[in-house]
C-alpha cells in the first residue's frame, strides 16, 4: 500500500519561499517521476515527502494517514540516495541489514531477505564485502537492497542515476522499471534527465520554480504540452517554437514543432534553410536548419542515411496536425 | 618520480634532512646508551668507569620505578579517555549550526596555545589553591570542605590539568572528522530507523574511529614525555612520580647520570612498545 496525498504542501527556507501551496495525489503502486531543471525543488519535494524536511504548511497523507509530523523512520519509506549512501565500514550484507536491525527484525527473516534481495539484484556474490571496494552499479544496487528490504509502501528514489557513466545508465533504468513491474510498489523518482522520465515513468510531474507545469503519462506530456515550458522541455532534441509572423498564421502567439514532426526535402517545402550542423546518429541525423524566415534555428529530425551537409540548401515542411500553437501567456491553444 | 633520473634527483635533495634527522636522533641514543654503561657522577668524581649493566639493575630495582611506571600509564590513559570522550562530545556539539559559532570554535581551541608550565600554574594558583582556589571557594559556598587537590587527589588533579591542555587537540581532529561525514549517510540512517544515539553508534563512531586512533597515537607520544605539568605543580611528590620525572630526578636531583641514561633505555623501550601497539591498531584501522 502507497498512496501519498499532499495537500497544499508548502515549503519556505528562511524568506526563500521554495513551494508554494501545492497539491498532488500519487496512486498505490505507481511509479511517478518528478522532473525539472536544476532548482526547480523537486528534490526538496521528495525530501519533504520522505520527512527528512519539515512542510512549512499544509498536509501529506500516507495511505489516508496524516504523516506530516511523522519522523522519516515512521513513514515506512525508503529512500535511495543520489551519492547512495552506503555505510562503508559495514559490508554489503550489514548495509542490506541496518534496516531491519533497526527495526528489529528476526536474524533469520533478516538473512532471508538479503538472500532474496541479493538474488534480485545480482549481489550474492558481494555480500561480504565493502562498499569501497565495488563499482559504481554495484553501489546503486546495494543502495536499492538496502531499501527493498524494509519492504516499504513507496521507494523514493533522488537522482539516483546521475553518477553512474552513460551505458550502466541504461541498463539501471530498465533494472529500476523491471523491479517497480516485479514489487508493485509506488515509487517516486527524481531527475532532471527527461529520457529517464520519459521511459520510466507512469506519470511525470514537472516542475518548475516549485510549481507543477504538469501531470500526466509520458505520452500524455508530449503530445499534449499543457504550456511552452513542458513543450519545450519534454522530447529530445527540443521541440522548435517561435513566433512571429508563422505563428500568426495559425491564430496563435508562438507555435511548436518536434523535429520528428518535420520532413526535410531538397527539392521544395514550406520553408527554405540553409543546413548548420548536422549531428549524425547513425540511426538518424539531425539537422539545425538557419535562415529559414523564422526567428529561431529549426532542428529536424531525418533518416541516418540523408545525405546533407553544411551550407547546403534545404526545405522543411510541418506535419500539420502535429502544430502545437501556444497563446500569449504561453498555454496551449487547443 | 617516473624516471631514474628524477628519483636520483629526488634522493639527493632527500639526503640532507635525512642525514640531519638521523644526526639528531642517533647522537642523543649512543650518548644515553653510552653514559648507561658507565658510572659517572659530575660533582661526585666525573667518569668513574664501566660498571656494565649495574644501572639497569640498580634502576629497576629502585622502590621508585614500578611505581613510576603506573603513574605514567594512568597518566597517559586517564588523559586519553578524557580528552577523546569529551573530544568527540564537543566535536559533534561545535558541528552544529549555532550563533557565534566562529568565536566558539576558536575559545575552544585557545588552551592549546597555553604553554604546559603556564596553564599548569594557572591551575594551581586559580583553580586548585586549597585556600583562595575557585574550587575551594565553589566548595565552600556550598558548606563543604576544600579538597587540597594537589597532595590529596594530586594523580587526577595532574590528569585533569593536562586533559584540559589536549582536549582542543583531540576535539579539533575530530571535529574535522565529523564535518567530512556524508550528510546523506546519516539522512539514509535517520530514514532507515535509527534514532539519534544509534546513529551515533553505528555511523558516526565508525566514522571517526580513524580519526580517534590518530588521536591517540599522537598523544601518547606526547603524554609519555609531559614533564613541566609534574614539576611546577607537586614536583614529583604524592605519587606523581612519572617515568620521565624520575629519570630527571635521578640525572639532576641525584647527580648520577649513568643511572639516569639507564632509566631512559626503558623509557624508549616502553615508548617502543606502546607505539608498535598503536602502530597496529592505526594499521588496522587504515586500510
Amino acid at each position: 500500500m502507497g498512496r501519498i496525498t499532499l495537500d497544499q504542501v508548502t515549503k519556505s527556507f528562511g524568506e526563500v519561499n521554495v513551494i508554494p501551496p501545492l497539491d498532488l495525489t500519487i496512486e498505490d503502486g505507481e511509479f511517478v517521476v518528478f522532473v525539472g531543471p536544476s532548482g526547480c525543488g523537486k528534490s526538496t519535494l521528495l525530501r519533504l515527502i520522505a520527512g527528512l524536511e519539515d512542510v512549512s504548511s499544509g498536509q501529506i497523507r500516507i495511505d489516508g494517514n496524516d504523516a506530516t509530523a511523522l519522523p522519516p523512520a515512521k513513514r515506512s519509506l525508503a529512500m535511495v540516495f543520489q551519492s547512495y549512501a552506503l555505510y562503508p565500514h559495514m559490508t554489503v550484507r550489514k548495509n542490506i541489514a541496518f534496516p531491519m536491525k533497526m527495526a528489529g527484525v528476526p536474524e533469520d527473516e533478516q538473512k532471508r531477505r538479503i538472500e532474496s534481495a541479493a538474488k534480485a539484484l545480482n549481489l550474492a556474490d558481494y555480500l561480504d564485502r565493502r562498499p569501497g571496494q565495488l563499482s559504481g552499479g554495484q553501489r546503486q544496487r546495494v543502495a536499492i537492497g538496502r531499501a527493498i528490504v524494509r519492504e516499504p509502501a513507496a521507494f523514493l528514489f533522488d537522482e539516483p542515476l546521475s553518477n553512474l557513466d552513460a551505458a550502466l545508465r541504461v541498463g539501471m533504468r530498465m533494472e529500476i522499471s523491471e523491479l517497480h513491474k516485479k514489487l508493485d510498489t509506488t515509487m517516486i523518482y527524481v531527475t532532471h534527465d527527461q529520457v529517464e522520465a520519459m521511459t520510466m515513468a507512469d506519470k511525470i510531474v514537472v516542475l518548475q520554480a516549485g510549481i507543477i507545469e504538469q501531470v500526466g503519462s509520458p505520452l500524455d506530456l508530449y503530445r499534449a504540452p499543457r504550456n511552452r515550458f513542458v513543450a519545450g522541455f519534454i522530447g529530445s532534441p527540443k521541440m522548435n517554437i517561435f513566433e512571429g509572423e508563422e505563428a500568426k498564421k495559425h491564430n496563435a502567439h508562438a507555435i511548436g514543432i518536434r523535429p520528428e514532426h518535420l520532413t526535410a526535402s531538397k527539392e521544395g517545402g514550406t520553408w527554405k534553410g540553409t543546413v548548420g550542423v548536422s549531428e549524425h546518429l547513425g540511426s538518424d541525423t539531425f539537422l539545425h536548419v538557419h535562415d529559414t524566415g523564422l526567428d529561431e534555428t529549426i532542428t529536424v529530425r531525418v533518416g541516418g542515411e540523408f545525405d546533407a551537409h553544411h551550407g547546403d540548401t534545404v526545405f522543411l515542411t510541418p506535419e500539420q496536425d502535429k502544430i502545437h500553437r501556444f497563446g500569449a501567456d504561453g498555454l496551449r491553444i487547443d | 618520480m617516473a624516471t631514474a633520473q628524477s628519483r636520483s634527483a629526488a634522493r639527493l635533495m632527500m639526503t640532507p634532512a635525512v642525514v640531519l634527522l638521523l644526526g639528531w636522533m642517533l647522537v642523543p641514543l649512543i650518548m644515553t646508551l653510552y653514559f648507561s654503561f658507565k658510572r659517572y657522577l659530575p660533582l661526585r668524581g666525573g667518569d668513574l668507569g664501566w660498571v656494565g649493566f649495574e644501572n639497569y639493575v640498580r634502576f629497576v630495582t629502585s622502590s621508585a620505578f614500578w611505581p613510576s611506571v603506573q603513574t605514567t600509564l594512568i597518566i597517559v590513559g586517564g588523559v586519553l579517555v578524557i580528552t577523546i570522550c569529551l573530544g568527540v562530545l564537543l566535536a559533534i556539539l561545535l558541528d552544529q549550526p549555532m550563533w557565534g559559532q566562529g568565536i566558539v570554535r576558536i575559545l575552544v581551541i585557545a588552551p592549546f596555545f597555553v604553554m604546559p608550565t603556564v596553564s599548569a600554574l594557572v591551575w594551581k594558583n586559580m583553580f586548585m589553591d586549597p585556600i583562595n582556589g575557585l574550587f575551594a571557594h565553589l566548595w565552600k559556598f556550598f558548606g563543604a570542605e576544600p579538597i587540597q587537590w594537589l597532595s590529596q587527589a594530586s594523580l587526577p588533579s595532574l590528569v585533569m590539568i593536562v586533559s584540559w591542555q589536549w582536549l582542543p587537540f583531540a576535539t579539533l581532529i575530530l571535529l574535522t572528522a565529523i564535518q567530512s561525514l556524508d550528510s546523506e549517510q546519516l539522512e539514509a540512517a535517520e530514514m532507515d530507523g535509527a534514532p539519534a544515539l544509534k546513529r551515533f553508534w553505528y555511523i558516526i563512531l565508525p566514522h571517526l574511529s580513524r580519526a580517534i586512533t590518530i588521536v591517540v597515537l599522537i598523544q601518547t607520544i606526547f603524554l609519555l614525555a609531559i614533564f613541566a605539568e609534574i614539576f611546577v605543580t607537586t614536583g614529583g611528590a604524592f605519587g606523581t612520580k612519572t617515568l620521565s620525572y624520575l629519570i630527571f630526578q635521578r640525572v639532576l636531583e641525584s647527580q648520577n647520570i649513568g643511572l639516569g641514561s639507564a632509566g631512559g633505555v626503558y623509557a624508549i623501550i616502553l615508548a617502543n612498545i606502546l607505539a608498535m601497539f598503536l602502530m597496529r591498531i592505526v594499521g588496522k584501522n587504515l586500510d
